[in-house]
């Protein structure tokens, strides 16, 4: 098992390399940068004369590395990241990215790993109902459901719930809390109204996780229910609900967890999402803001910071798997 | 990942003992193609999609015939109507054979002064098909004024409603499904083509080409598809043209996109690389290149025909979700994304509710979508029952 791990280690570290290079390039991709864009706002709101400004502008590449070569650039930027934690500079916001970075990616973790837990809960006991009770009125209610959730875009679902609250519920929404509570001290109140904000994230990102893992789960358990040792146990007399638990359920849940480290990155996805509709404090709006001012500094950190923390998860996920199943380790 | 290797390995030997068995049980033979017909009209729902699919790509390809109005042209006067209602019977009960609709006269709510739309029972326009209005030219080729649906001037017709402009929210979606279909259908297929190629090297040869491609599948993977679609497409320079908007958004959704289907592909040419049929052909000296393309991307063709189908619904939500957050496809050129744009606004949307119903056809049109794909699988890999 120690030597899996540590295999496992090695492994991940040039993927590490191999993501913070993709994520430099995508830095550098957009044909003009945050400096064009500043050169030509001192000239036509601060009123500068061009040459003024080249100069402002030149002076500030200089001060940044921006003038340097690419190859230069990016062992500078990882340099920094490794040593200092210093992911480079947002020019939108005027402050080093790694001040505004952390907090936001932490709601974002927090509510893609509520959504990813919750989503693999339910999923997985609708399948079981499902695929034990085959063609019924419910199983075919829950695949019904199941394909709208996988289908229904994202944003549109959480455009549709801000539209019924707001206008036919008339509560507040959008972000985590009321106006009220947003900068007063944790209290019960404040707790509620939290919970009374945060389900919408969680269902407006869950549904489709929710809906694939109750398709997965049901496909998967009615073949293994097929299979000869299912009947083997049946025919041994065993009663039904240790036929399923015990011994069908076992193998049916294994792509589940297999896939765990692969639902992570489309819940991400379906958060960053949802919370530029519903405006969180995620990383989702900034990063969108990031995109459309090209301040590709912090919108490449952010990227890069998800690919990161999805290593660290399939990482988790290989090590759980490993522990659940020894073949994995010996391959 | 090996472990997936054997699940498509049971897969495909289970595929090919049912297949025998299925032909013996029939006593007559059929072709693979017709065997795949008959188990996909077995089911409902996968036939289901694939009608409304159809008649979606008809729409979309004589979006002009079937658009009553053109999509392009404001009407400042009307903006904002709300949906006007098909109606079989007038106020004094009477029944007409011809639906017709009410002309719309415009006042103001006393309580919030905001503009409302009533219908005004005097003013009544039949519906009529096959109407003469406004000039097109289909593909540049046929120029014509022939319209499936409209009422006489100056009646209106405008069942969706109209947006801020007053331009006809119906006629904007037909030509947004026009690009939004279109792009999915292009992205889809060079990233199947792409999939495929890089699929199948990697699966046939293995050894460090295999292992180079997976890496590099895996790395993009690692970040999630959505926001690497959106950094990459943040590229798109800002001055570009409509069309090379559009092709730049082919280009960033087919770089993420193929990893998925090298994968699919690379799992069923693995399987397919130890059959006798390769062994023969390699014995008889074929090329490795040849074997490929004429052996074992054919057998793998029925299953990259059901992800790609798989992969447009994909490509839709996600040319959607690019343009509503003004990452892909930008105005003047429509697209449903596009379109939902200017339903980002919650207090419009609030005044408004109609400026959402792009939402519910790009629903409706992933779900057929989904239907279709699920119904091809299937009907190709009688392995799920």
């Amino acid at each position: 098992m120690m030597n899996f791990i540590i295999r496992r280690l090695l492994y991940a570290v040039p993927m590490l390399v191999l993501v913070s290079f993709l994520s430099f390039v995508i830095i550098n991709l957009p044909p003009g940068d945050y400096l064009t864009t500043m050169r030509q706002q001192l000239q036509s709101q601060a009123g500068l004369t061009p040459e003024e400004a080249r100069e402002i502008t030149e002076r500030m590449a200089a001060r940044y590395g921006l003038d340097r070569p690419f190859m230069v650039q990016y062992w500078e930027w990882v340099k920094g990241i490794v040593t200092r934690g210093d992911f480079g500079y947002s020019f939108q916001h005027n402050r080093p990215v790694s001040e505004v970075i952390w907090q936001r990616l932490a709601w974002t973790l927090i509510i893609a790993t509520t959504c990813h837990v919750i989503s693999v809960g339910i999923g997985v006991v609708v399948g079981i109902f499902s695929a034990t009770h085959k063609y019924s009125f419910l199983d075919n209610f829950f695949t019904v459901l199941a394909f709208l959730g996988v289908s229904v875009p994202n944003f549109f679902v959480a455009l549709v719930i801000m539209y019924y609250l707001a206008f036919h519920v008339k509560t507040h929404v959008g972000g985590l809390f009321s106006p009220q509570y947003v900068l007063a001290p944790w209290s019960w109140a404040k707790f509620v109204d939290f919970l009374k904000h945060f389900w919408v994230p969680i269902f407006v990102v869950g549904l489709a996780g929710t809906a694939q893992n109750m398709r997965v789960m049901r496909g998967n358990l009615l073949d293994v229910l097929n299979s000869q040792y299912v009947e083997t146990a049946r025919a041994k007399g065993l009663p039904e609900r240790t036929v399923i638990y015990k011994h069908a359920v076992r193998n049916a849940i294994q792509p589940i967890i297999m896939y765990m480290g692969m639902a992570m990155p489309f819940l991400i996805q379906g958060e960053v999402i949802a919370s530029i509709v519903l405006n969180l404090p995620t990383i989702g709006p900034m990063f969108h803001h990031a995109l459309i001012n090209q301040d590709m500094y912090l919108a490449g950190s952010f990227l890069m910071m998800i690919a990161v923390v999805l290593i660290l998860g399939n990482l988790l996920a290989d090590i759980l798997l490993a522990w659940m199943d020894p073949r994995v380790r010996y391959e | 990942m090996s472990r997936q290797e054997l699940i498509t390995d049971n897969q495909v030997a289970s595929t090919v003992q049912k297949k025998t068995e299925e032909k013996l049980s029939v006593g007559k033979s059929y072709t693979q193609g017709q065997l795949i017909w008959r188990r996909f009209r077995r089911h409902r729902l996968g036939v289901f999609g694939g009608l409304v699919i159809s008649v979606l790509a008809i729409i979309s390809v004589f979006a002009p015939f079937f658009a009553p109005y053109d999509y392009a042209n404001p009407e400042y006067r009307q903006a904002f109507m709300s949906p006007q209602k098909i109606h079989f019977v007038d106020t004094d009960g009477k029944f007409h054979w011809r639906p017709f609709v009410y002309g719309l006269t415009a006042t103001v709510d006393e309580l919030t002064w905001q503009r409302v739309y009533v219908e005004n029972p005097e003013q009544i326009y039949p519906i009529r098909f096959f109407i003469r209005s406004w000039d097109y030219e289909l593909f540049g080729l046929v120029r014509s004024n022939l319209h499936f649906v409209g009422v006489d001037y100056p009646g209106t017709l405008y069942l969706f409603g109209t947006d801020h402009l007053g331009r006809d929210l119906l006629s904007r979606i037909i030509y947004g499904g026009r690009v939004s279909i279109f792009i999915a259908l292009v992205g889809a297929v060079i990233s199947a083509v792409i999939g495929s190629f890089m699929g199948g090297i990697s699966g046939y040869f293995s050894g460090k080409v295999d292992s180079i491609i997976q890496r590099l599948v895996e790395l993009l993977q690692l970040f999630p598809q959505l926001p690497l679609m959106m950094a990459l497409s943040a590229a798109i320079p800002s001055d570009w043209p409509p069309m090379g908007v559009f092709i730049g958004v082919v280009v960033v959704m087919t770089l993420v996109q193929w990893t998925y289907l090298a994968r699919e592909v690379r799992g069923k040419v693995l399987s397919y690389r130890d059959a006798d049929f390769v062994l023969a052909a390699k014995t008889a000296g074929a090329k490795d290149m040849y074997i490929i393309a004429t052996h074992i991307i054919p057998n793998c063709l029925s299953h990259i025909i059901v992800v790609l189908t798989l992969t447009i619904p994909n490509l839709i939500l996600a040319e959607s979700s690019l343009s509503f957050l003004g990452l892909g496809i930008q105005p003047p050129m429509v697209s449903w994304g596009v379109l939902l744009r200017n339903a980002s606004n919650l207090q419009t949307i609030g005044q408004y509710p109609w400026i959402m119903t792009p939402g519910v056809v790009i629903l409706g049109t992933i779900l057929a979508l989904n239907f279709l794909g699920d119904g091809l699988r299937d009907a190709v890999d009688p392995y799920g029952n």
